[in-house]
């Protein structure tokens, strides 16, 4: 066997990542305590150096290139996840700053840890062998553990550490001893050769590494039956991490899901549809109904993320009869993590000290104290309800059309039968919100919100609005990077 | 293709616009402003229907004034516009009840004026969409889109139980378009395009086309509503503020209708003929039944809403006996006056029940807790009489009294169902007998007898701008009423030409020339 040199510059958004975190990581011990607003800026630049990194790297590989002996790929779904990825950690980095300066919850290692996970996130999406991904994987997995755990004031963070952590490294486990299983049929661990291998050897090993591996998959991406995890991590996190672990890693966990269901085992096909037709029908139902019951918004939310999950499901699960299925699957991922970054990030700015503005009551008559907050948070609820013209809708109709034209026009209906009970809890906060007085009188003082912040979350609300109008060039971009 | 002027565009996007406008005047101190732009921006709406009058070809059945960008290129959807004689007839429809409704709302809302202003506008941008859309994604946006504003107006300035009646008119419309969404995109799989008009006259099995109307028919039945999916109608009625309430019945109902005669006639054919007998009972349930219903009613608001389901129930039944009219006897020419009934009765509901909803508004408006109950009132006419002549009139257009808007559609209809089936024809003809006894009988105990009410006494008549709006008003009725030849020689080629899509081939007689192509 010979030695050959990796190609370095595919990792170069990587290699900017760990440099640069290390730099971070030493800028935040020595730098003497008044200079350390600092490690916000550093932050925030490293992840604008790797969005210009990997924007060069859209043009300069148009076809895929698969290095570090097999085990690493850059391709179009790789690089545009990857600039999904960094936007979206800006945005929730931009959303945290002030939450977390206000609690003084440890700053630098939100940051820091916050930075190791998006690298982990990029090491998934561009991973090309299953230990590759499983390294990402666990990167991301370990800061995340660490970031709900920083909140060390509130039990219920600390509780959900422990829930996340216990459940996590299960899933871990159950994830890498599938992949055992594989390795142990196919002799590799390298996707194409696994593809390749694995062509007509349909056998019991082989699907009992398939439930193990999706059982993983599932429990990351936070889907029933593995969801018990999601409403307790959401709920008990600080704000900022809730909105972190909300949006970027779900784009990263769609990506590995894509890259070991479909382009590793699509032999397996058969089988794994089944096993995501009914785990997306039970994460619609369980999501949506029992969202309905919640009083903590942030846990409404949860359920309703695993809801999303499930129609994220569906697109995956009608690719292989559909041309559109994954894209639409992608756009469907993305455009929900830019309205739950948006709705996590307007409860994180709402929030004050001793106030956590996550109850439902909370948002009685918001409309009459911060109209244009209201506005927001309206333009994302009917967007997540999936309602014209807001991007939510067009995100449902492209996995609609994939299903219908994958001639499964009864999940299709079932998806909106769903989506009808989701709309309701949707419109509950909207008619909280505009329909009902505050619950106090001291509740009803005018919100004052920096104009940064608001600058910001208008970018993120008007967004979603905006790529409802204008879906065409998204849409594009993902039938490119996936299709 | 030379540059046309956008007028289309125009008409939809001008309210948005105007909308934003207005909410940028934010609080309640420059409600004021708000109310100006509003206005403004109505008016000029309304004029722009003038070139569109104007400039439409009636001897033409094409669609007109089209306007066609490509939008969504994945799936070749189109920002297409286009209007026939329906659609034109609807705008302008639109654009006046719009301008009727900022109007009367300038008068009586003092909450939240910016907000109430811009949720209207929207909401009459997006109905003109609708009507103008070629394109089934586009029409799908708009037709969704709409309930945004609506279900935020009904929550927002509605009274007591609003928020029950909101959230019960969200998911019911949701619930009813979710299954057209699926049969837009089956034809879509079927032929690669959102178009609608590539959808007529597809060669689809009798058996898709019962499912493809059945899909059809759960979102239009809930729009019309036709009996049993009504119930959100009265609560959403009776809870709205004014303006809501009159858009909800002069225009939203209309749409249900309008989608019949765009997606299920054309498309569904075989489907239609062969459930005709089902759709015509259920307008006869929703004439006779909920006529009856009507009767009974306490509530102001409830009656008129039941009494419009009830001619509603008009409308739907001119669409669907034309199957009956063309199995019976082939003949065209009483298929055509079925049709052109049930459009005519569309645009005469309009004017009767959106005058009568705005003046129950006013009268609440003057009593202190703005109760809509009859009993709260009696000889409103002592104290209101200018107002008690003018609500007289939009009574008897709802009754239905020849000379008035509300005669000559149901006046068709019933013509042309006697040609084929007596008692059909029979069970219509009763409404002229509920229509009078509910809406001559709530008249009789709002309007004369004693003052029962000390503050009724005390209302003060109609001021000069709710003077405007009823003058309008009532030369709607009088217009249609007594002089709809411009409106029939606008629908005559339209209607004509969707008659030919719309039934089977070869079962039409005596077809008049120059339609057959």
């Amino acid at each position: 066997m010979n030695f050959t040199l990796p190609l370095f510059s595919a990792a170069f958004p990587e290699l900017i990542l760990l440099s640069m975190t290390c730099i971070v990581l030493l800028a935040d011990i020595f730098l003497p305590a008044r200079l350390r607003g600092l490690t916000y800026y550093l932050t925030q630049l490293t992840l604008v150096l790797a969005f210009v990194a990997a924007f060069m790297q859209y043009q300069d590989y148009p076809e895929p290139i698969i290095t570090f002996h097999r085990g690493y790929i850059v391709d179009k779904l790789a690089i545009l996840s990857k600039l999904i990825m960094y936007v979206f950690s800006l945005f929730a980095f931009i959303y945290a700053r002030d939450y977390i300066k206000e609690r003084r919850i440890a700053t630098g290692e939100y940051y820091l840890l916050g930075l190791f996970s998006v690298l982990g996130m990029s090491i998934m999406v561009s991973a090309y062998s299953l230990l590759t991904i499983y390294l990402g994987l666990e990167l991301l997995s370990l800061s995340l553990y660490a970031m709900v755990a920083m909140y060390k004031d509130s039990t219920l963070a600390t509780e959900a550490a422990i829930k996340y952590f216990v459940m996590g490294a299960l899933a871990s486990g159950l994830f890498l001893y599938g992949i055992s299983l594989l390795y142990g049929i196919t002799g590799d661990i390298q996707i194409a050769t696994i593809a390749q291998t694995l062509q007509s050897n349909l056998n019991l090993v082989a699907l009992v590494a398939l439930i193990f591996i999706i059982s993983g998959l599932i429990f990351k991406f936070g889907a029933v039956p593995f969801h018990m995890w999601v409403p307790d991590v959401y709920q008990g996190s600080a704000t900022p991490v809730t909105l972190f672990i909300a949006s970027a890693p779900k784009v990263a966990a769609f990506v590995i899901m894509v890259r070991v269901l479909v382009q590793a085992l699509p032999s397996l096909q058969v089988a794994w549809e089944q096993v995501l037709i009914l785990v997306a029908i039970l994460s619609m139902f369980f999501g949506n109904l029992l969202a309905i019951a919640q009083t903590n918004l942030k846990r409404m939310l949860a359920y309703s993320s695993i809801a999303h999950i499930g129609y994220t499901l569906l697109g995956i699960l009608a690719g292989p009869q559909s041309a559109q299925g994954y894209s639409a699957a992608m756009f469907y991922i993305s455009t929900y993590v830019l309205v739950a970054a948006g709705a996590f990030a307007i409860i994180a700015i709402l929030s004050k000290q001793g106030m956590e503005f996550d109850q439902l009551n909370d948002y009685r008559g918001l409309n009459a104290r911060n109209p244009w907050l209201a506005f927001m948070m309206l333009l994302l609820m009917f967007s997540m309800a999936g309602v014209p013209p807001t991007v939510g809708f067009f995100a449902k109709l492209g996995l609609l059309q994939a299903l219908v034209e994958a001639h499964l026009v009864w999940l299709a209906v079932l998806a909106l039968v769903f989506a009808l009970i989701g709309a309701y809890y949707y419109l509950r906060i909207v008619m909280l919100m505009y329909f009902e007085e505050p619950a106090t009188p001291q509740h009803s003082q005018h919100i004052a919100v920096s104009p940064g912040l608001a600058a910001v979350i208008s970018v993120n609300g008007v967004a979603a609005l905006a790529l409802g109008l204008l879906p065409s060039t998204f849409i594009d971009l993902c039938r490119i990077s996936v299709g | 293709m030379a540059w046309q002027f956008p007028l289309l565009s125009l008409l939809i996007w001008l309210p948005i616009v105007g909308a934003v406008c207005v909410l940028l005047t934010g609080s309640d101190k420059h409600a004021g402003t708000a109310r100006g732009i509003a206005i403004l921006v109505a008016i000029a709406n309304l004029l722009l229907c003038i070139p569109l009058y104007l400039g439409f070809d009636v001897t033409s059945y094409a669609m007109q004034f089209q306007e066609e960008h490509l939008w969504i290129r994945a799936y070749q959807t189109h920002y297409a516009l286009g209007v026939d004689g329906i659609s034109v007839l609807m705008v302008i429809l639109t654009n006046f009840t719009g301008l009727l409704v900022v109007l009367a709302s300038s008068q009586t809302i003092k909450l939240r004026v910016a907000q109430y202003m811009a949720a209207f506008l929207t909401m009459q941008g997006m109905i003109v969409g609708v009507f103008c859309a070629m394109d089934a994604v586009l029409f799908y946006v708009f037709w969704e889109g709409m309930l945004i504003p609506m279900y935020l107006s009904i929550g927002m300035w509605g009274s007591a139980n609003r928020s029950y009646a909101s959230i019960k008119f969200f998911l019911f419309t949701f619930f009813g378009s979710i299954l057209m969404l699926i049969a837009l995109l089956y034809l879509y799989n079927q032929t690669g395009t959102f178009r609608i008009q590539e959808y007529y006259g597809l060669p689809l099995s009798l058996h898709v086309q019962k499912y493809l109307f059945f899909a059809f028919l759960l979102a239009f039945a809930v729009k019309v509503p036709m009996w049993p999916l009504h119930t959100w109608l009265p609560d959403a009625h009776t809870e709205a503020p004014a303006g809501g309430s009159v858009i909800l019945a002069a225009l939203m109902l209309k749409l249900g209708v309008y989608g019949f005669l765009r997606f299920s006639m054309p498309i569904t054919p075989l489907a239609c003929m062969r459930l005709a007998d089902f759709m015509i009972g259920m307008s006869l349930i929703a004439i006779v039944y909920v006529g009856l219903i009507a009767i009974v009613q306490k509530d102001m608001k409830k009656l008129i809403a039941y009494s419009s389901v009830a001619h509603m129930g008009f409308s739907t039944l001119g669409c669907f006996m034309v199957y009956d009219i063309i199995r019976r006897m082939g003949s065209f020419q009483d298929a055509y006056m079925s049709l052109e009934g049930a459009v005519i009765q569309m645009i005469a509901h309009a004017f009767g029940s959106g005058a009568m909803f705005l003046g129950i508004g006013l009268m609440a408006d003057r009593l202190a807790n703005h109760s809509r109950l009859i009993k709260s009132y009696g000889g409103v006419a002592h104290s209101m009489p200018v107002f008690a002549a003018f609500f007289m009139l939009f009574a008897l257009s709802n009754v239905g009294l020849p000379g008035t808007a509300g005669f000559v559609g149901e006046f068709m209809v019933i013509m042309s169902a006697f040609q084929t089936h007596f008692w059909v024809a029979t069970m219509a003809a009763l409404t002229l007998v509920l229509g009078a006894s509910y809406t001559l009988w709530m008249y009789k105990r709002v309007f004369l007898g004693p003052v029962t009410n000390a503050a009724v006494a005390t209302f003060k008549d109609i001021n000069v701008i709710e003077r405007i709006n009823y003058i309008l008003l009532a030369a709607g009725v009088f217009f249609v009423g007594l002089y709809p030849l411009p409106i029939i020689n606008v629908l005559r080629v339209t209607i004509g030409h969707l008659l030919l899509q719309s039934i089977p081939t070869g079962l039409a007689m005596n077809v008049p020339m120059g339609w057959a192509a």
